[in-house]
């Protein structure tokens, strides 16, 4: 997902993390939840806050805030854990807020400039009513430190 | 039939289920004959046993398979024509070729039929208890079982050839020729059955001429492909009797209308069409067939995963109610217990599908019992006790090889020598008994043998040159049994020699206790020793205490927990800052702070007073936990934690509580031991401790 040429009209689901604007494609994105306290995991990883009962299913629940580096504002009850799924892998996104769902345009999108976002977290960058959306890369996003999808 | 492959493949899984079947009757046969001898309703089973697996590899070209099951056939066929008697060089044979079989079956399975060798010395054996005179014709596969290659299209537009099959030139000169009339019906086709291939096998009888009637084959335009139109008029001319004429067409039983005359004396006719007459002996089993359905095992799996949302479902719903502030004997209340009861038969219910019979496991462990006596040259039996006592299809699997290991241990090293057994008046014969018992419910497995039991002082003697206990302390019977659970105690060049017992025991009791069983060791010095596990029904279900630790909910599985106290402050002596032992018996224990020992909290300066959770067994050493509250004891469903997600060691897997949280479920020996590698007791006191208190 690292050519932007490769998109067509996309449709993304766009949220906030610590103030920022992010988006995710919709076709992967399973449901939205509120917020629910996750049961901490012992020995995982720091962006792991632990995992939640999806429905009878142990779900992970990944903080994107920790994940992206950026400081995670303090817990909201209005948090809304994003369920996405990738590869098999099903995994509960925190985040602060679920903003809209906009449809984007191959041309609407451009490649983020070299050297940023250290890993290629973000695939691509959108400017929607003045707002610069940055559009995630699942599978990076989901791959942990430690080489495993998480 | 190669155009096919997928309902081929189909009928192959099918049949190697039923070579599994086959094969555990004909082990049971063989076992009736040992024990009582051989009367000719039990001879006549084994050898259909082994004839209906040959006939089934014939029809899918296992050739290696078939040459080895004739010989067996051939040798079984002169025992239940009386040309051979019974003995008990002839019953070990018997035994071995069966063994051998279930090899060759199992290779065949897994498509490496070139993995067992062809055993020359058992098939020699087997030639010498055939008769002298049906040794002499070996059967040549080429000519009888060999898999068609050509697709045969249900008749459709290549109808076979009318001539089939060249005449068997091998085949012995004429007597009287039999008239075959032969026409398989349309479900003969759609079960996957060949007419072509049962045309050959009849040519290998004789000298065979088969004539294709296809009068009755419709226009194109009418044609049904699905339907049958064809039959075959077939003179055979053979010395064989009818009945081994009947078994050519034994698999095709109903699937076709059939006739045998014999052109001058009619031996079998059969005015009612389409059932084959039964010409060949008594039917292979037991008279009373369950009726028994195939289910994919992912089917029930997901249909006990389905029971355990349910009863996740029922406790949040009660809970719900509870705190709703409805009354505890109210109809609601009422109502929702009557759905407690009918959710935990159903889940008991469920559990049941997935249980199987422990009687294919105890078999191969008899066969076990054969090779290891033949190997130390020792003569033992194995004897069956309850082995209809059924357990998760999970935990039999997983069973195979701590048994394994416990059974040759009995031979190995608790049967004594064959002069060492007529010294102390002991039959000859040593006899070890596997026995299964439903015991509240838990399944329980006892490994008895009659040998000489623990050589105890040997066992001390060796744990001291092991340096495993110091010497010159006072260890009472129980004890010294311990020892011999304890890693290390068993390396390959000491007990080679040791009359007791002793090879790898801590890897079996590392192996039951991941099933969530038990092990215990009882032994009485000249009358033998008894191992005896305790395993739960299922793997999916667990007893569980329920515990809070740092305001977190955990689990830990109730077989890990000895016991539960409230230490007293005197009990409680710190080592160094932060690291406590508890007095406990007579020995001392490391206690850890469960919550701090999770990461969820640093250590608290003082443990006295919390409740203690008393975890361990002997070979790892014990721990005491400490936790803030002990909550509840109660059976918890089992949910997997994604693999993907790493987590710490001892964090087994989770399960959802009543109010839908998830708890933890712990394994509290692992994340002591690897979680905080810091809080690891040093080795020596450890295992003292796990061996005196």
């Amino acid at each position: 997902m690292t050519d932007p040429a490769a998109f067509s009209p996309v449709e993304l689901l766009t949220f906030r993390v610590a103030d920022q604007e992010y988006a995710l494609p919709i076709n992967s994105v399973r449901e939205i939840r509120g917020w629910a306290r996750p049961t901490p995991l012992p020995g995982a990883p720091h962006s792991i806050k632990g995992v939640i009962n999806l429905r009878g299913v142990v779900l992970p629940v990944m903080g994107l805030a920790d994940r992206l580096g950026t400081p995670a504002p303090a817990h909201n009850d209005r948090d809304v854990i994003i369920v996405v799924s990738h590869d098999d892998t099903l995994m509960g996104l925190l985040v602060d807020a679920v903003s809209d769902i906009v449809v984007v345009g191959d041309s609407g999108l451009q490649p983020p400039p070299d050297g940023f976002f250290g890993g290629c977290v973000v695939s691509a960058l959108a400017l929607i009513e003045d707002r610069m959306i940055r559009l995630l890369d699942l599978g990076e996003t989901l791959a942990l430190p430690n080489g495993r999808a998480a | 039939m190669t155009t096919t492959p997928d309902p081929m493949a189909e009928i192959r899984v099918s049949f190697f289920l039923e070579c599994e079947e086959l094969l555990e009757s004909l082990q049971d046969g063989l076992d009736i004959m040992e024990t009582t001898g051989a009367d000719s309703d039990t001879i006549n089973v084994v050898f259909r046993t082994v004839h209906s697996i040959k006939g089934g590899a014939g029809a899918f070209g296992l050739e290696g398979l078939v040459r080895f099951a004739h010989r067996f056939e051939t040798a079984l066929d002169d025992l239940r024509g009386g040309r051979v008697p019974l003995t008990s060089e002839g019953l070990k044979t018997y035994f071995q070729a069966a063994d051998h079989l279930s090899d060759l079956v199992r290779a065949h399975r897994e498509g490496t039929p070139t993995d067992v060798n062809e055993n020359k010395g058992l098939l020699s054996d087997l030639d010498n208890l055939a008769a002298e005179d049906s040794v002499e014709e070996p059967l040549d596969p080429k000519i009888d079982f060999q898999p068609m290659p050509v697709a045969l299209d249900l008749g459709l537009d290549d109808a076979p050839d009318d001539e089939i099959a060249p005449p068997n030139p091998s085949a012995p000169a004429c007597c009287l020729p039999y008239q075959i009339k032969f026409e398989p019906t349309a479900d003969l086709f759609s079960t996957g059955n060949d007419p072509a291939l049962l045309l050959r096998n009849l040519a290998a009888l004789g000298r065979m001429t088969a004539t294709c009637d296809t009068k009755h084959v419709p226009d194109l335009a009418q044609l049904d492909p699905e339907q049958s139109h064809l039959s075959w008029t077939i003179t055979l001319e053979t010395n064989v009797p009818p009945c081994d004429i009947a078994s050519v067409f034994e698999f095709v039983e109903g699937l076709c209308t059939l006739r045998i005359d014999q052109t001058d004396v009619p031996i079998i006719d059969d005015p009612a069409p389409p059932t084959l007459s039964e010409a060949s002996g008594p039917p292979p089993s037991a008279p009373a067939t369950k009726s028994v359905v195939r289910v994919d095992i992912d089917r029930i799996d997901r249909l006990v995963n389905l029971v355990g949302e349910l009863v996740i479902n029922q406790a949040m719903l009660s809970q719900s109610l509870e705190n709703a502030g409805v009354p505890p004997y109210s109809p609601a209340m009422d109502g929702v217990e009557e759905y407690q009861r009918l959710t935990r038969d159903i889940q008991d219910s469920v559990m049941m599908i997935r249980a199987q019979p422990l009687k294919p496991l105890f078999q191969r462990m008899a066969r076990m019992v054969r090779e290891a006596s033949n190997s130390v040259g020792k003569d033992v039996r194995l004897y069956f006790e309850g082995e209809e006592t059924e357990i998760d299809k999970t935990v039999i699997e997983r069973l195979v090889e701590p048994l394994t290991h416990m059974i040759r241990n009995a031979v190995d090293h608790g049967i004594e020598s064959f002069e060492n057994r007529c010294a102390t008046d002991k039959p000859a014969q040593g006899r070890v008994t596997l026995r299964a018992a439903h015991k509240s419910g838990r399944v329980v497995i006892d490994i008895a043998d009659d040998g000489a039991g623990i050589d105890r002082a040997k066992v001390r003697q060796i744990a001291i040159d092991k340096g495993l206990i110091p010497p010159g302390k006072d260890y009472d019977d129980a004890e010294i049994d311990e020892l011999l659970f304890m890693p290390g105690f068993s390396t390959a060049g000491a007990v080679s020699d040791l009359s007791g017992r002793g090879v790898g025991l801590d890897v079996v009791r590392n192996a039951i206790q991941t099933l969530g069983g038990r092990i215990t060791v009882l032994s009485e010095p000249g009358q033998g020793t008894t191992l005896s596990i305790s395993l739960p029904l299922t793997l999916a279900v667990v007893d569980g205490m329920v515990v809070r630790a740092a305001d977190e909910t955990l689990v830990i599985p109730l077989n890990f927990v000895i016991k539960t106290l409230t230490p007293e402050p005197q009990d409680v002596d710190s080592l160094r800052p932060g690291y406590n032992m508890l007095k406990s018996g007579s020995g001392l224990v490391p206690l850890f702070d469960l919550g701090a020992m999770l990461g969820y909290r640093e250590a608290p300066d003082a443990l006295d007073g919390t409740d203690v959770l008393l975890i361990g067994d002997d070979d790892k050493g014990k721990i005491a936990l400490a936790v803030d509250r002990i909550v509840d004891q109660r059976q918890v469903v089992i949910k997997g934690l994604d693999d993907k997600v790493q987590r710490a060691p001892g964090i087994a897997a989770a399960t959802i509580l009543g109010d839908g949280h998830i708890a933890l479920i712990l394994d509290p020996l692992e994340a002591a031991s690897k979680a905080a590698p810091r809080h690891k007791a040093l080795p020596y006191p450890t295992s003292v401790t796990g061996a005196i208190s």
